[in-house]
C-alpha cells in the first residue's frame, strides 16, 4: 500500500497512539502512513505548517525520535474480497489467522463481452468455500463496455474482467477492492424499513422488533447479557451475512465465536454458521487506535456484502469502547473535552455510524440491507451517560438490559418497560403475512399487562399481596406467566434458544387464551391460588422448554388441557362456596 | 545499545517519580533506564514520554537523594526485561521481579518483556475445565474454569484473603489429571502482615514449593505497583506456556494498583476521567486481566483470581465497575452477610461466572447442575423480594407461599452459602437440593418433573 518510500516527515514526539512529526513533504488529513522502521500503520489526523499529527494503529513502544513517516497517497482503506467470510481479522481487516494455500473460486460470468456495464453491476458469480459472492463493477468506474470476462477457476488476485472505458483506456477488474473505511458506499436509493429481521428471540420479535436495515442499541451494565444477546442474534437471526465486531472486549469471547460457530448449523441453509460470518476483533488489550477504526472497518465490510445483494447484520460489541478510544485519542491530541471527557463530536460520529444502516436498492438494482446492532456499556449501568443518551437519539430500537433481572438470572434481561421499538408500527403487515393478523393487538395486550404488573407489585408492597382483590391477583398471575413462559428464553437451551415466528405466534395465542380463561374463571369465583397451583399452569409456565419447534399441535393440546382443568376448577371451587 | 551518560547538564528537573532530561540520545518509548548518583545504587526507571527535545523518565524506585547535578543516567536501549528460567517456584520476588528472599537470581533461560504478551484471539483455546474450589457458592452457582479471570469484589475488613488462600490451597480439577496448580501470588501495595500470612498458610499446607510470590509492599514506591502484576504475569506465563503448568494467579489488591495508576497519571499531568482515574484505565487493566487463558497447542493455562476492595463498599465505583466490564464475572462479598457471621460472605446474586455455562452440566459436572443453579438463583431472587415485602407488611401480611420463601432465603444462606472447611461438588449440590425442598414443587419452574421427582424430597411444609 505504501508507494513512495521517501520520508514525508520525521517523528518528534510520541504519546500513546498519537505521534507528532515534523513534515517536509505534503501529507493530507486521512492519509494512511507507515511509521518507523517496523512500518506501523497510521492515519494522518491533523496537518499544519511544517507539522503533522498521526494516529497509529499499532503498539508504539520502541518508536524513536527522528524515525521516518512515509505517506501512501491513499486514505485509510481496507481490502475487500471473497476471502472475508468465515475468517477473523483485526481492526483494520488484516487476517488474524494464517490461512493455508490460496483459495480457488469458480468464476461464472453473468455478462458477455461487448455488453455495456456501469458501476455496482454484477459481472460474475464466484463459487468458493463460503456462500456465493459476486464480482461487481467498481463504484468509481463510469460507463464502459465489457471487453473480456474470465470463466472457470481463478484465485483472489487474478484478473477477472477487462472493461473498455469511453476514453479508449482499459481497466482490469479483480476480485479485490480497496475502500476507504470512513466513506459510506453509494446505493441507488433507500427503501422503507418494513421487513422484519427475525431474531428468533421472543421478546424482540414479538414485542420490540427490528426491521431489516434498522438500528438497535443494547445498553446494559457489566454482566447483564449484551454479548450473549449479540452472539445469539448472530447465530439465529435470518440475515445472509453477519459481521461481528468485537470492539475492545474479551479475547475469550472471540475464541468462543470461532469455536462455536463452525459447529452450529444455520437453520435456514443447513450450512455451518461460520460460513456466513466475518469476525473483526480488536480485543481490549489490542491497540486503542485500531479500536476506533474497527467500527468503520466493520460497517464497510457490511456495506460491501449489502452491495452484493445480501441482508447483512452487524453486531458491534461494544460501541462504548469505540467512544472511549475516540476520547483517549482526542485527549492525547489536546482537544477540548466535552461531557465526561468525550470530544464534542461524539454525537455526530455516533449519528454517522448509525446512518449507515439502511434497507436499499443497490446500484445493481437488488434489494438488500445493512442492520446495525450496537452494545453500549454505560459506566455504573447509568443510562444517562453521554454514549447511551446520544445513541438513543439515533437508534430506532432500544433494548435496555436490567441488572435486577440479570441478577435473578432472568434472561434475556431486557426490561420490557424501558425498551421500545419504533419499527414495530411498520411490521404489522409483515406479521399478518406470517399468519398472525392479531399481532398488534396481542402485543399491546402484553405490554399493558406488564405495565399493570409493575403497578400492582408496587401496591402489593404496601398492602400485602393477599389484600389485593382476586381480579388483580389474577393479573399478576398472568404477568408472571408471560415472564416465565414467554419473555424468558435461555440462550443455552437447545430447545428454546431459537423461536420461529410460527412458534411465537402459537405461544402468544396460548397465553391470550389463558388470560381470557383465567379472568373468566376468577370472575366466576375460582381462586387465583388454585390456578397457580394447578398442573396445567405449570405446563404453561414451562411451555418454552417443553414444546419445541415444529410441534404446533402440542400447543393446541395444551390449550385443550387448560380448558378442561379450568372447567374442573370452576366446578370444585364454585361448588365449595 | 547502551548509553552511559554522566549528565550534569542533562537532567532539567525531578518531580516526584519523574525525571526530565534534555534529549541528546535517541531513546525509544518504554526503554529501561538506570539512574544513579555518586555513591548510590542504580535505580530503575523507564522512558514514559519523548517530546521534542525532552525525555521523561519515570523512576520506579525512591527518588530521595537524587539531585539534578550528580544524576548519572544509563539508557539500556531496550524495554525492561525479566529473566526467566527453572526455579521460579518456591521463591519470593520484589515488585520488580528481583529476589527478595536472599536467594540467588533465577538462572535465566530467556529474557522477556513484561508487557508484550497479547494472545492472538484466533489462537485462544476455549476455557472449559471446571475447577473445584470447595466453596459451594462458587462451585454450584458461579463456577470457576481453567483459564478464566474471576475477581473477588470485596471491601475493607471482609475475609477475602482467607477465601483466596483457601482456594489457592484446595483448587483442583474435577476431572483429575494429576497436576496441582502452581500458584503465583502477586501482592500489590499489600501490608507485610498479609503477605506473610499468605506465605505461612501456603507453607502450612505444604504448597509453598508450588508457589512464587511477587511483593510490592505498602511502604514501597507507588510507581512500581504498575509493574508488579506484569512481572508476576510474565512469570505465570512462563510457568504455563513454557513449563506446561496450570497456574493460578492471585492479584491483590487491584484497588492499590488503580490508585497508583491515578497517582502516576496525575503526575504526568493527564486529563482525568471518572473520579480522577485516567480515561485509559479500562485499556490498562485489560492488558493485565486479558493475560488469563490458554493457547491452543500449548500445554499450560493461566487462571486469574484478582482481589479488589470496593471503595466505600460501592460496586459502581470505577474500580469494580471497569474491572467487571473486563473480567469474566465476579465473586461479590457482602458486609451484611459478614455481620451475620456467614462465611464466606458471598452475595450470589450480584456474583457471576460468565464461563460457567461452558464448564458445567453433561460431560463436565452433573447433568442437573445447570438447572439446580438456575432454580437456586430464581428462588433466592424471589426470597430477596419477599424480604423487602415483609419488612413493610410484616411476616403476617405475607401469603403462605411467601413465608416459605423467607425460610428458604434464611436456610440458603445458613446452610448453603455458610460453610466451614471445603466441600465436594456432590455435597454442595445435595445441600442445594435440600434447601429447595422447602418450597412447594409448583414454585420450581426451572426444574423438570423428572428433576423434581429425583432430587426434591418434600420436607413437611409447616407454612
Ligand atoms: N440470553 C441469555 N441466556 C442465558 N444466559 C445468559 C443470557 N444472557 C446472559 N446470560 C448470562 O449472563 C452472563 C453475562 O452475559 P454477557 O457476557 O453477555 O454480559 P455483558 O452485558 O456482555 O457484559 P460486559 O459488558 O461485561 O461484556 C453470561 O455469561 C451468561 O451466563
Ligand atoms: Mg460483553
Amino acid at each position: 500500500m505504501i508507494g513512495d518510500m521517501t520520508a514525508a516527515a520525521v517523528i518528534e514526539s510520541v504519546s500513546g497512539p498519537v505521534v507528532k512529526a515534523l513534515r517536509h513533504a505534503p501529507l493530507s488529513v486521512g492519509e494512511a502512513v507507515s511509521v518507523g522502521p517496523a512500518g506501523l500503520l497510521g492515519e494522518v489526523v491533523r496537518v499544519s505548517a511544517g507539522q503533522c499529527t498521526i494516529q497509529v494503529y499499532e503498539e508504539t513502544t520502541g518508536l524513536r525520535f527522528g524515525d521516518a513517516v512515509i505517506g501512501s497517497g491513499q486514505p485509510l482503506s481496507v481490502r475487500l474480497g471473497p476471502g472475508l467470510l468465515g475468517n477473523i481479522f483485526d481492526g483494520l481487516l488484516r487476517p488474524l489467522q494464517q490461512g493455508g494455500e490460496e483459495v480457488q473460486y469458480t468464476v461464472l460470468p453473468l455478462l458477455e463481452a461487448g455488453e455495456k456495464v456501469q458501476a455496482g453491476q454484477r459481472l460474475a458469480r464466484l463459487e468458493g468455500p463460503a456462500k456465493e459472492q459476486f464480482v461487481l463493477v467498481p463504484h468509481d468506474l463510469p460507463e464502459g463496455v465489457l471487453g473480456w470476462i474470465a470463466s472457470g477457476s481463478a484465485g483472489e488476485n487474478d484478473v477477472v474482467a477487462r472493461i473498455a472505458l469511453e476514453d479508449g483506456s482499459e481497466r482490469e477488474i479483480g476480485m479485490i477492492e480497496h475502500w476507504p473505511v470512513r466513506q459510506p458506499r453509494p446505493v441507488r436509493r433507500r427503501l422503507a424499513p418494513n421487513k422484519m429481521m427475525v431474531t428468533g428471540q421472543r421478546i424482540l420479535d414479538s414485542l420490540f422488533p427490528v426491521a431489516r436495515g434498522g438500528r438497535a442499541a443494547i445498553p446494559g451494565g457489566f454482566g447483564t447479557g449484551k454479548t450473549v444477546l449479540q452472539e445469539t442474534l448472530a447465530k439465529w437471526c435470518d440475515a445472509d451475512v453477519i459481521v461481528y465486531v468485537g470492539c475492545g472486549e474479551r479475547g475469550n469471547e472471540m475464541a468462543e465465536v470461532l469455536h462455536e460457530f463452525p459447529k452450529l448449523e444455520d437453520p435456514r441453509s443447513g450450512r455451518p454458521l461460520m460460513e456466513r460470518t466475518v469476525v473483526i476483533a480488536n480485543t481490549s488489550n489490542m491497540p486503542v487506535a485500531a479500536r476506533e477504526a474497527s467500527i468503520y472497518t466493520g460497517v464497510t465490510v457490511g456495506e460491501y456484502f449489502r452491495d452484493q445483494g445480501y441482508n447483512v447484520t452487524l453486531m458491534a460489541d461494544s460501541t462504548s469502547r469505540w467512544a472511549e478510544a475516540l476520547r483517549e485519542v482526542s485527549g492525547r491530541l489536546g482537544e477540548l473535552p466535552s461531557e465526561s471527557g468525550y470530544p464534542a463530536y461524539l454525537s455526530s460520529r455516533l449519528s454517522e455510524f448509525y446512518e449507515r444502516a439502511a434497507r436499499v436498492e443497490t446500484l445493481a438494482g437488488k434489494k438488500a440491507s445493512l442492520t446495525l446492532i450496537g452494545a453500549v456499556s454505560p459506566p455504573a449501568g447509568d443510562f444517562s451517560e453521554p454514549v447511551t443518551s446520544h445513541t438513543k437519539r439515533y437508534v430506532r430500537c432500544f433494548w435496555g438490559l436490567d441488572r435486577g433481572r440479570a441478577q435473578a438470572r432472568f434472561y434475556p434481561a431486557i426490561h420490557p418497560l424501558q425498551s421500545y421499538s419504533e419499527d414495530a408500527a411498520n411490521l404489522v403487515e409483515w406479521w399478518t403475512k406470517q399468519g398472525n393478523p392479531n399481532w398488534r393487538a396481542w402485543r399491546e395486550r402484553l405490554l399493558v399487562l406488564l405495565e399493570e404488573q409493575a403497578n400492582l407489585e408496587r401496591m402489593a408492597r404496601i398492602v400485602g399481596k393477599d389484600a389485593l382483590p382476586a381480579e388483580q391477583q389474577v393479573k399478576l398471575l398472568c404477568a408472571d406467566l408471560v415472564g416465565n413462559a414467554f419473555l424468558r428464553q435461555s440462550a443455552f437451551s437447545k430447545v428454546d434458544r431459537y423461536c420461529s415466528p410460527e412458534r411465537q405466534t402459537a405461544m402468544l395465542g396460548a397465553l391470550i387464551q389463558f388470560f381470557d380463561a383465567a379472568e373468566q374463571a376468577v370472575s366466576e369465583g375460582v381462586s387465583p391460588d388454585d390456578i397457580a397451583g394447578s398442573e396445567f399452569y405449570r405446563r404453561m409456565a414451562r411451555m418454552n422448554e417443553e414444546i419445541g419447534e415444529g410441534e404446533a399441535d402440542r400447543f393446541a393440546e395444551l390449550i385443550a388441557h387448560m380448558e378442561r382443568e379450568m372447567a374442573t376448577l370452576k366446578r370444585s371451587d364454585v361448588d365449595a362456596v | 545499545m547502551l548509553f552511559d551518560l554522566h549528565a550534569e547538564d542533562l537532567v532539567t528537573a525531578i518531580e516526584g517519580p519523574l525525571v526530565f532530561l534534555r534529549r541528546n540520545v535517541n531513546v525509544g518509548l518504554g526503554d529501561a533506564v538506570e539512574v544513579s548518583h555518586a555513591g548510590g545504587d542504580g535505580r530503575i526507571g523507564r522512558v514514559v514520554a519523548i517530546d521534542g527535545d525532552q525525555v521523561v523518565v519515570e523512576l520506579l524506585e525512591d527518588t530521595t537523594g537524587l539531585g539534578i547535578e550528580d544524576a548519572r543516567i544509563r539508557f539500556l536501549g531496550e524495554p525492561m526485561l525479566m529473566p526467566l528460567g527453572t526455579g521460579l517456584l518456591g521463591r519470593i520476588f520484589d515488585g520488580l521481579g528481583r529476589p527478595r528472599d536472599g536467594g540467588a537470581p533465577v538462572a535465566a533461560r530467556v529474557e522477556r518483556r513484561i508487557d508484550l504478551a497479547v494472545i492472538n484471539p484466533a489462537e485462544r483455546g476455549l476455557p472449559q475445565d471446571f475447577i473445584l474450589t470447595g466453596v459451594s457458592a462458587i462451585d454450584v452457582l458461579n463456577s470457576l474454569v481453567r483459564g478464566q479471570k474471576l475477581p473477588i469484589f470485596s471491601a475493607g475488613g471482609l475475609p477475602h484473603d482467607k477465601l483466596a488462600t483457601s482456594i489457592a490451597q484446595s483448587a483442583r480439577l474435577l476431572k483429575e489429571d494429576g497436576q496441582d496448580f502452581a500458584v503465583v501470588f502477586c501482592g500489590i501495595g499489600v501490608s507485610h502482615d498479609s503477605a506473610e500470612s499468605f506465605r505461612a498458610a501456603m507453607e502450612h499446607s505444604g504448597a509453598l514449593e508450588h508457589t512464587a510470590m511477587f511483593l510490592n509492599l505498602a511502604s514501597e514506591p507507588t510507581a512500581q505497583r504498575l509493574l508488579t502484576p506484569r512481572y508476576a504475569l510474565t512469570a505465570a506465563e512462563y510457568l504455563a506456556f513454557d513449563e506446561g503448568r496450570h497456574v493460578l494467579v492471585i492479584l491483590t489488591d487491584m484497588t492499590n494498583y488503580c490508585e497508583a495508576l491515578r497517582e502516576v497519571s496525575a503526575s504526568h499531568g493527564e486529563i482525568p476521567s471518572r473520579k480522577g482515574y485516567p480515561g485509559y484505565m479500562y485499556s490498562d487493566l485489560a492488558t493485565i486481566y486479558e493475560r488469563a487463558g490458554w493457547v491452543e497447542g500449548r500445554p499450560g493455562t493461566v487462571t486469574q483470581l484478582p482481589i479488589l476492595t470496593m471503595p466505600a463498599d460501592d460496586i459502581s465505583h470505577p474500580i469494580p465497575d471497569i474491572t467487571g466490564y473486563i473480567t469474566e464475572g465476579q465473586v461479590v462479598m457482602d458486609r451484611e452477610l459478614d455481620h451475620r457471621g456467614i462465611y464466606p460472605p458471598i452475595e450470589v446474586r450480584s456474583s457471576l461466572s460468565r464461563l460457567m455455562d461452558q464448564g458445567i452440566g453433561e460431560g463436565f459436572t452433573d447433568p442437573d447442575h445447570p438447572s439446580l443453579a438456575q432454580q437456586l438463583f430464581a428462588s433466592y431472587a424471589r426470597a430477596a423480594q419477599v424480604r423487602i415485602l415483609s419488612s413493610v407488611v410484616g411476616r403476617e401480611g405475607l401469603t403462605p407461599t411467601d413465608r416459605l420463601y423467607l425460610d428458604f432465603g434464611d436456610r440458603f444462606e445458613a446452610e448453603f452459602v455458610q460453610q466451614t472447611g471445603v466441600r465436594e461438588l456432590e455435597e454442595s449440590m445435595e445441600i442445594g437440593w435440600r434447601v429447595l425442598s422447602l418450597l412447594p414443587p409448583v414454585e420450581l419452574s426451572r426444574l423438570s418433573d423428572e428433576q423434581i421427582a429425583t432430587h426434591i424430597r418434600a420436607e413437611t411444609a409447616s407454612g
